[in-house]
């Protein structure tokens, strides 16, 4: 198992350095000079132009420029946003914004996906079964902004059960919305995946000698179908936080959210080259993390996968 | 008729009572077409202590009939007639909880497969442990108790063996944890559904003899389901025959082998594997009759005695990946070598690990020997370049085991069956169709199969297509990896007796790589016993059948099922 996660640990770096590489690249190569869009198009001094060439290594060779910017990252040294104030200090503030929504979104898609979807797969075919998967149906077949929207709305302004919008404090309660709607998609996702996975495992052999042996159908359901059902579940959960992560763009910019998606957006109109990189690096490496999280524990929950 | 069964069973009755007992149990399977009937009529004592035998092939309704008594019969199926009496007391109108309590305690199972039977992701004590807990029997010291279900299983180092995953385990050593949980609450009926089809002969017959010495000390009624005649003689006192739902024989299972009265059991017992290896080469025999003609050419031919193929001194060496990081060596072959004659078949017998199917696939030159040679015709196949390869693959044409996994399931038959012939170029479009057509004639399959997919045939028809795509080239050598395996025993004995048809017929030089010494008996002529990665005995079939000079292969002989019955010579 040790060797396992040791191996694990060890592929995390090259994906990480690959992916960094990707997305510096790809700023780098945005069209127009920062300075340009620093400036807003204005003319400014030779003498501007220099101090900030030379501040932000725009002089360098690319992959010189890569290194700084590396060895910047992982000293926390972002440097400062076009507004004056530092990027790690914006990131700071956002990110835990952003973490507490995710985690939110993710624990309601899990517990209750996973939970409508064992109960939808034991009862296929009955009324619970065909009620949920249309209403998942209903669920992925509309855009989050409608989606976001129209709970906006209905939960926020009509009946006033929550917050419409979120202000800058954005603690559990203001968030509770937000994580609906973000989770709300995946939901239904893991509702579908759970119910496809239980009905497969249903009728696998194993199952039938447990049941054999005179094992209470409860004990069956809890301990041997659910623990191989949930494999390919967990697999979707670890690939999602990621993306819940990086994707709350949209829910974010809906209920004023002051997290990473919101302040995402805004640098990317503004063309802030340092600021976009340093944001999609620290998401790069949240879901490089996700992911590991995901294979210990599906390692976990798959004995055979730990001695392949 | 049905009612003068009955009366007939309570006359029985009359003595000691049954443990259980079948009366014209149906059962009724719903599907989207209908109510589509799996058993009917069915009739079964069982006293305690007794062992019954269910004899079929699969779809005759055995497995289900048996799961009916536990009732664990597939959500879509149910009883839709007669009785399930357990020692007297109706099950068909038992309700769930009084199932749950029988279940484990007072009825066990072995189910068949030992490979997906065990949880993967729990460990074999964990899977011992929540039985005993489940019927109320687990002790303190739970897991000591675990160590001696499984070592009176027949597990060795069992209190260690516990604490592994079943992946860890293999095939023999899983079946021995199932039959250690099935018999874990000492049952007074054990259900044994085909408990050891899925293994080696001889980890078979140990198995069979350690379950039948438990659940006689036990004093545990079985009910065994088996599609293996010979075997259900040798282990069963009664045997009941089912076919297509019916029952449509029971009896003392000696009566039935020698004197089987239906005619679907006069041809179970006629071409039953296990049997056969009691009897001349029937197979052959009928496919030369039928062509004695060509018979005499291809004695010529064979009185060239030329060798097709020879192999050298074969190894293969496989690197595994250690536990410190290093990789140790693994022999998979260590120093084979044999020569086949033109027009004749060799076997190539073993267990599984014993390495015959990686010699087959060297053959096939679809792996690269460590060492060794082998010579095809007269040329080194280890020295041919890409080209000569090309040409030798035309000569050379595999039959693999399982007809299910071995023909693209996209492909319809006449794509299947032409697919060899375009890739090799041959013949325009029209002549590819008659060539088709010829081969659809050969395997006797009906031309209007060339516009259905796989799914829409039968495992020996499917097998049958494997043959045509086989010969669609023309080969000289066809090697037969497990050819026969998977298939029920009369289908087993078609495809075998179109084996040898061909032969005669082609002049085919067939390399038969099994498990199974009855259906080597059946079809070899040169037998080459391995194992372990060498050959530990060669010779011509009748010498080694007869005469085994090794241990290994006496044992393999021994444990054919069936092999130890005395038959009377015209069964025989």
């Amino acid at each position: 198992m040790l060797r396992f996660i040791f191996r694990r640990v060890l592929q995390v770096i090259p994906v990480f350095f690959g992916s960094t590489l990707i997305v510096y690249y790809l700023v780098f190569s945005m069209s127009g000079s920062p300075i340009d869009a620093l400036s807003g198009g204005k003319p400014i001094s030779p003498a501007v132009v220099a101090q900030l060439t030379a501040q932000y290594h725009l002089d360098q060779p690319f992959f010189i420029q890569y290194g700084i910017f590396i060895k910047n990252l992982f000293t926390f040294n972002l440097g400062t946003s076009f507004s004056g104030r530092p990027i790690a200090a914006i990131i700071g503030q956002a990110f835990p914004v952003t973490a507490r929504l995710a985690i939110m979104a993710l624990a309601i898609e899990a517990i209750f996906g996973v939970t409508a979807g064992v109960f939808a797969g034991l009862r296929k075919g009955k009324l619970f079964d065909g009620t949920v998967l249309i209403a998942s149906l209903v669920v992925i077949a509309i855009p989050t902004f409608v989606l976001g929207f129209v709970l906006q709305f209905v939960v926020g302004v009509k009946l006033g059960w929550a917050k419409p919008t979120v202000g800058s404090a954005a603690d559990w309660a203001d968030l509770t919305l937000p994580a609906v709607v973000l989770g709300l998609v995946s939901f239904a996702y893991v509702l579908r995946l759970t119910r496809t996975s239980i009905l497969e495992n249903m009728n696998a052999d194993y199952v039938r000698t447990a049941t054999a042996k005179g094992l209470s159908r409860r004990r069956v359901v809890m301990v041997h179908i659910l623990r191989n059902s949930l494999i390919p579940v967990v697999t979707f959960l670890g690939a999602d936080l990621g993306g819940l992560m990086g994707g709350a763009i949209v829910t974010e910019g809906i209920f004023n959210v002051p997290g990473v998606g919101n302040t995402l957006y805004r640098a990317v109109l503004a063309g802030e080259g340092p600021m976009v990189v340093s944001i999609v690096s620290i998401l790069v490496l949240v879901f490089v993390l996700a992911n590991l999280l995901v294979d210990l524990l599906y390692a976990w929950l798959d004995p055979r996968i730990r001695y392949a | 008729m049905s009612k003068d069964r009955v009366q007939i069973t309570e006359q029985d009755g009359s003595g000691p009572r049954p443990l259980l007992e079948l009366r014209d149990l149906a059962i009724t399977f719903t599907t989207a077409s209908g109510d589509v009937p799996a058993v009917r009529n069915a009739n079964l004592t069982i006293m305690p202590g007794e062992t019954v035998a269910i004899v079929g092939e699969s779809g005759s309704g055995k497995s289900t009939t048996a799961l009916a008594a536990i009732g664990l019969l597939p959500e879509n199926g149910y009883v839709s007639g007669g009785r399930i009496l357990f020692d007297g007391e109706d099950l068909t109108q038992a309700d769930s909880r009084r199932i749950l309590e029988l279940r484990g305690r007072s009825i066990g199972m072995v189910p068949q497969d030992p490979m997906s039977n065990l949880n993967p992701v729990w460990k074999i004590g964990f899977q011992v442990k929540e039985t005993l807990k489940a019927n109320n029997l687990a002790r303190k010291d739970i897991h000591v108790q675990v160590a001696e279900v499984l070592a009176d299983a027949g597990l060795p180092d069992a209190a260690r063996r516990a604490k592994q995953y079943p992946h860890e385990f293999s095939g023999g050593m899983r079946q021995r944890a199932l039959i250690a949980i099935g018999l874990s609450c000492s049952p007074r009926l054990l259900i044994a559904d085909e408990p050891t089809s899925a293994l080696d002969v001889t980890v078979q017959r140990q198995i069979l003899d350690h379950l039948a010495t438990m659940t006689s000390e036990l004093g545990t009624a079985v009910l065994l389901i088996t599609h293996d005649l010979g075997l259900a003689a040798e282990r069963a006192e009664k045997v009941v025959v089912m076919y297509k739902g019916r029952v449509v024989e029971s009896g003392p299972a000696l009566e039935i082998l020698r004197n089987p009265r239906h005619p679907y059991t006069q041809r179970l017992v006629a071409s039953a594997p296990s049997l056969a290896s009691q009897r001349i080469k029937s197979a052959k025999a009928a496919g030369i009759e039928s062509s004695d003609v060509l018979t005499l050419e291809t004695d010529a031919s064979l009185a060239k005695t030329d060798d097709v193929i020879e192999v050298k001194n074969l190894t293969k060496v496989y690197k595994l990946r250690g536990g410190g990081g290093g990789s140790s060596e693994f022999k998979a072959v260590d120093d084979v070598s044999f020569n086949i004659k033109r027009g004749t078949t060799l076997a190539v017998v073993g267990e599984s690990g014993s390495g015959k199917s990686t010699v087959a696939k060297m053959v096939l030159n679809l792996e690269k020997p460590t060492a060794g040679n082998i010579i095809f015709d007269g040329v080194d196949l280890t020295a041919l370049d890409k080209k000569s390869l090309f040409n030798f693959r035309r000569r050379v044409q595999p039959i693999f085991q399982d007809p299910y996994g071995s023909l693209d399931p996209m492909y319809n038959i006449y794509r299947t069956i032409e697919e060899p012939l375009r890739v090799h170029g041959i013949g325009d479009k029209k002549s590819r169709e008659a060539k088709v057509r010829e081969l659809l004639d050969q395997v006797a399959l009906p031309a209007s199969s060339m516009q259905r997919f796989p799914n829409e045939l039968s495992g020996g028809q499917r097998q049958r297509v494997a043959v045509a795509r086989a010969l669609a080239l023309d080969p000289e050598i066809v090697i037969c990896d497990e050819a026969v395996s998977a298939l029920d025993v009369l289908v087993q004995a078609q495809i075998l007796n179109l084996l040898a048809d061909l032969q005669t017929e082609l002049g085919l030089t067939y390399l038969f790589i099994t498990h199974d010494l009855a259906v080597v008996r059946q079809i070899a002529d040169h037998v080459c016993v391995m194992e372990k990665g060498r050959v530990v005995e060669t010779g011509t079939t009748d010498e080694v059948f007869n005469s085994p000079t090794q241990g290994y292969t006496r044992a393999l002989l021994d444990a054919i099922p069936g092999s130890r019955l005395e038959l009377p010579p015209e069964v025989a």
